[in-house]
């Protein structure tokens, strides 16, 4: 393993985080705080509790998530898409390195980032609301499982992208209402009938589900169902980018 | 003693169907300039590119230092250093940071020491804290030069280095590149410029359409396929070639002033002797007589062209 690599890589990630600090930490947490006062005070004055948890401190699961999976896969795509666009993704593809490698060094700072970015959101959260955490190892699991499967996609769509449309349309028209959708807001419970089936569909509810369970104790589909969507997610996405280097794809001619 | 660099009929095509390399084979010695001369769209940088692992060969090996670059590539590519065609540069990125960060993905520590001593070498000490973006187009290609040298390789590609560039940074490219070659790097570029492989290289190679149509010692090159041209300046003016000297390749200037004859070294007869005959017979007079040799221009455009006569 090429250690010193890794963390070159790593770093040179972290350093243009720190650049670009308002764009990459603060504008999340202050479009996350919004939504925070917005859902949780207006609509919380009229919802008053759900699954005997009060409207506001329900959505703060939700909202967490929302932005570690939106960040992820935008400090993701952008990382790797950046070095492509500028060409300069040629010294590290020339390097001693494997592509096992290069994925863990990229999509590792992508996931420090957001989730950095969720623990920000989750402090200040804390302001707002009276938050409990009844399972903080479950927590933290969903938690980083959740960064590292959305920054391995945005690395998949930051490599299949070749302009920077399609660089911001997956995200915005297929995660955004994916997670939107998938009851970070609301409990799918609430839904009618049918549409409580359709929403199975969508592979976000899982993640919710299970990561509001680890605070509250109560979920929308069983734990275990949870955790298992969430490593077929993970094991998936592994499989693409392996794909994705065995063929070459967008990278080596 | 083996060859640093071993290239095996290695043959790319890409998809699309387009073959940009034929049956390549080549060896490179320790510590020689090697140019790869050929024109636009000749397959210059996808060997290169295939050799450094940027470009996945269709069949065909590539050994380098002994490693085969797919099987071994860690150790084969440890050896090579890479400075591409374009400059392609982090615009944000800091010009000392950028050089660690090049030294990093080959395992090496920041180690600062190495890292001032590379960019005092390539004059872009002043500007190791400079964002990249406010260096000139000039010292982008020297901090490239700085990148791919930031692991002490013992190979050195120069893709093109001096395309587009003035001519005060032709000449600092070529120093580097002296200066280089004197620390026992192997370097091997590739250009269009008949005058950058004549002035660095100690071989040549020509590629054209994907195949190596030749690979030469540079002197070698010039004597055996040079072609000389004896000019005779004239003591009067003449108004045009007489007939009796029809059989000679001779072209009169408009001036009026100049004969030129041009042959062939390495012919069994050059013809001067009997050319001088015949002149003293149809009385024309010569001040002064001059022999030039004819650049590796001149034996790159011949090559490339009887390449393309015979279908190549
Ligand atoms: N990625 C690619 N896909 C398809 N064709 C390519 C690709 N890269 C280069 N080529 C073609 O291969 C040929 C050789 O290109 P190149 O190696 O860049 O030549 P040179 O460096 O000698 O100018 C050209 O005709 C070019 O159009
Ligand atoms: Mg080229």
């Amino acid at each position: 393993m090429n250690f010193q690599a890794i963390k070159s890589i790593y770093i040179a990630e972290m350093a243009r985080t720190k650049r670009t600090i308002f764009q990459s930490v603060i504008s999340p947490v202050i479009s996350t705080v919004l939504y925070f006062v917005v859902f949780g005070a207006a609509i919380g004055s009229r919802i008053t509790e759900v699954d005997g948890v009060s409207y506001g401190a329900f959505i703060v699961p939700g909202l967490i998530m929302l932005s570690l999976m939106t960040q992820s896969l935008s400090n993701a795509s952008f990382g790797i898409y950046f070095p492509r666009f500028t060409g300069t993704i040629f010294e590290v593809l020339s390097a001693p390195v494997s592509f096992f490698e290069i994925t863990i060094a990229y999509v590792g700072a992508a996931a420090t980032k957001s989730i950095v970015v969720g623990l920000i959101i989750l402090g200040t959260a804390n302001f707002f609301v009276d938050l409990q955490i009844q399972h903080p190892v479950f927590m933290a699991l969903f938690f980083i499982l959740t960064a590292v499967t959305f920054a391995l996609l945005g690395f998949i769509i930051g490599i299949w992208a070749d302009n920077f449309e399609k660089l911001q349309f997956v995200p915005l028209l297929i995660v955004t209402p994916l997670a939107f959708l998938g009851g970070s807001f609301y409990s799918i419970n609430m839904l009618p009938e049918f549409w409580q089936t359709v929403t199975l569909a969508n592979p976000v509810v899982y993640l919710i589900s299970g990561f509001r369970w680890s605070f509250y104790g109560s979920a929308d589909v069983s734990l275990w169902l949870s955790l298992l969507m969430t490593m077929i997610f993970l094991a998936g996405s592994l499989a693409v980018i392996h794909w994705i280097f065995k063929t070459g794809y967008r990278l080596k001619p | 003693m083996a060859p640093i660099l071993s290239v095996r009929q290695l043959e790319k095509t890409y998809e699309g169907g387009f073959q940009a390399l034929k049956s390549v084979s080549l060896d490179i010695q320790k510590g020689e300039v090697f140019a790869l001369l050929g024109p636009n769209g000749a397959g210059k940088t996808t060997l290169i590119s295939a050799i450094c692992g940027l470009v996945k060969p269709t069949s065909g090996t590539v050994t380098v230092g002994g490693f085969d670059i797919q099987s071994d590539f860690r150790k084969a590519r440890q050896l090579i250093g890479l400075v591409p065609q374009e400059m392609p540069t982090a615009p944000f990125e800091i010009v000392g940071d950028s050089v660690a960060f090049s030294r990093g993905l080959f395992g090496l520590r920041p180690d600062r020491s190495k890292i001032d001593a590379i960019l005092k070498d390539l004059t872009l000490y002043e500007k190791r804290t400079s964002q990249i973006m406010a260096l000139s187009g000039g010292m982008k290609r020297r901090l490239l030069v700085a990148k791919a040298l930031a692991h002490e390789p013992q190979i050195l590609f120069l893709d093109e280095p001096t395309a587009g560039v003035d001519v005060e940074l032709r000449h600092d490219m070529w120093r580097i590149v002296g200066r280089l070659r004197d620390t026992g790097v192997t370097i091997i570029l590739t250009t269009h410029y008949i005058e950058e492989a004549e002035e660095m290289a100690d071989r040549v190679g020509v590629i054209n359409k994907g195949e190596i149509i030749l690979v030469e010692n540079k002197t070698e090159l010039m004597r055996k396929l040079g072609r000389k041209v004896l000019t005779l300046t004239l003591a009067e003016p003449l108004a045009e070639i007489p007939g009796s000297l029809a059989e000679f390749d001779l072209t009169l200037s408009e001036d009026k002033h100049f004969l030129t004859y041009a042959y062939d070294t390495q012919a069994e007869r050059t013809g001067i002797t009997s050319l001088m005959s015949a002149l003293a017979a149809a009385g024309i007079r010569f001040q002064d007589l001059q022999t030039d040799q004819s650049s590796l221009e001149d034996i790159f455009v011949d090559l490339v062209r009887n390449g393309e006569a015979s279908g190549l």
